[in-house]
């Protein structure tokens, strides 16, 4: 966990950095195209090879083992971390001041945590609480303005930025329900583990849906890396903007040049 | 009497023939869906890998535009090469993108993708919205189709926008990635595409 927490304190030195100027958006931290500045590459392939390694020993085999499971005990685990999400969800529901949808998704929890047995059913969905987004502290950082600052790979936890890296330390500090009544206060209900394994679930229930696709985009990329940074920055920048059309995420500048 | 039967005949083949052009002219939303029923079907069938792959490279070669894609996925290093260059780099390129785009689609079995609409976007491009229907094990997901329009008669894919990221661009800034990791050197690039198309 110690090593966590140097990452996310190294990550609000370059979150604090990238927040100068009006707009929040430093040049320093932007590359020649305007895009997000990977400032420091060396160190963040090394630990995207790090990763890859965990994913292979890991995430890979275990969702692969996963895959095999019954389907209702896959959709049960993936409605139980969802559910729990939620929980994350609602105060950067407050935090972005959309506040009819953090009653909604207030009620969301409400339903699936009792008629929906703590979460291993979505009942919710059925009576018309749908089209559930998840928010995280770092998407409500950049709803207020602030720029993403460096690009940075953390161990485990994969691709994040600056400003996520620090959002996410609003988990820690508070602000995730479920991190507060595990790991942070002693409830005598739940435990430590509790908390570690539901994140852990959470990981291999996303490595499992996605497992063709990661798979096969790393089989079909001729830099991995690369891809990967790209693919994590634009689905940001669609959840930053809540964006429901394709037009909205992209600039069009970029196209107008090609004859 | 003969000139004016000339006149006529005339102006029933210019009519016929602007009526016949007209009926081709299609429009982007509906060449989306007929594409995507093309590629569905190659899918569907009982077919060996091989006969797959094979089957959605010919569908590319005549729907997609491979040439803009291979130009937008340069970026900024397309305006520093000669057209031999240019020449060399489009025939690897089209060569990576068939190989790339049948392998990627070849996963697939049946997928359902539905259009919805589409949206004019200037006098080049159009966006086409559609959905690929959800299963028991994935969700719904969005897909849009950036249509070169320039042509009408002659629509070509150049973008997918799955769930709001754009293949192009991830394309752009792994390629922009390699170049600048050798020193602006474009040369890299070209090897390692050649590698990757000679990779088994």
């Amino acid at each position: 966990m110690s090593r966590i927490f140097k990452v996310l304190i190294l990550s609000l030195f370059l979150a604090t950095s990238s927040m100068a100027g009006s707009d929040g958006q430093n040049e320093l931290s932007k590359d020649a195209n305007g895009g997000v500045k990977d400032c420091f590459e060396t160190v963040n392939r090394g630990i995207f090879a790090f990763n890859q390694a965990i994913d292979g020993l890991i995430f890979e085999p275990l969702a692969k083992g996963y895959l095999y499971l019954p389907s209702p005990i896959r959709t049960g685990t993936s409605n139980f971390v969802g559910n729990l999400s939620t929980l994350l969800t609602i105060p950067n529901n407050v935090l972005q001041g959309d506040l009819g949808i953090a009653g909604k998704n207030t009620l969301r929890f409400i339903v699936n945590s009792t008629v929906g047995i703590v979460g291993l059913f979505d009942p919710a969905t059925a009576i018309g609480l749908n089209s559930y987004e998840k928010e995280d502290f770092g998407q409500t950082l950049g709803s207020w303005g602030v720029g993403e600052g460096c690009y940075v790979v953390l161990p485990v936890l994969g691709p994040s930025t600056a400003r996520d890296a620090l959002g996410s330390l609003g988990n820690y500090m508070g602000g995730d329900a479920w991190y507060n009544v595990t790991v942070r206060n002693d409830t005598h209900y739940f435990s430590d583990f509790d908390y570690y394994a539901s994140k852990g679930a959470g990981g291999v229930d996303f490595r499992a849906k996605n497992f063709d696709d990661i798979n096969n985009l790393e089989e079909n990329s001729i830099d991995f890396y690369a891809s990967v940074k790209s693919l994590y920055l634009q689905d940001r920048r669609k959840r930053i903007l809540n964006a429901r059309g394709a037009t909205q995420t992209q600039d069009d500048s970029d196209w107008e040049e090609i004859e | 009497m003969l000139v004016k039967k000339i006149i006529k005949t005339l102006l029933i083949s210019i009519l016929s023939l602007f009526f016949t052009v007209n009926s081709f002219s299609l429009e982007p939303k509906d060449f989306v869906q007929q594409t995507v029923d093309k590629a569905a079907k190659a899918l569907d069938q009982n077919l060996s890998q091989d006969l797959k792959i094979s089957k959605l490279k010919i569908i590319a070669l005549k729907t997609v535009d491979i040439k803009g894609i291979g130009f937008y996925s340069l970026g900024k290093y397309r305006k520093n090469i000669s057209d031999q260059k240019k020449e060399e780099y489009l025939e690897i390129f089209t060569k990576y993108f068939l190989k790339t785009f049948a392998s990627r689609l070849a996963q697939y079995s049946d997928p359902k993708i539905i259009v919805k609409s589409q949206k004019k976007l200037n006098d080049k491009y159009t966006m086409v919205s559609s959905v690929l229907i959800a299963t028991e094990d994935k969700p719904e997901v969005k897909i849009n189709w950036r249509v070169v329009t320039k042509d009408p008669e002659n629509p070509l894919i150049i973008d997918l926008i799955i769930e709001g990221v754009s293949l192009a661009k991830v394309q752009k800034e792994e390629f922009s990635s390699i170049i600048k990791s050798n020193d602006g050197d474009i040369n890299a690039l070209f090897k390692n595409l050649e590698e990757f198309v000679e990779k088994e």
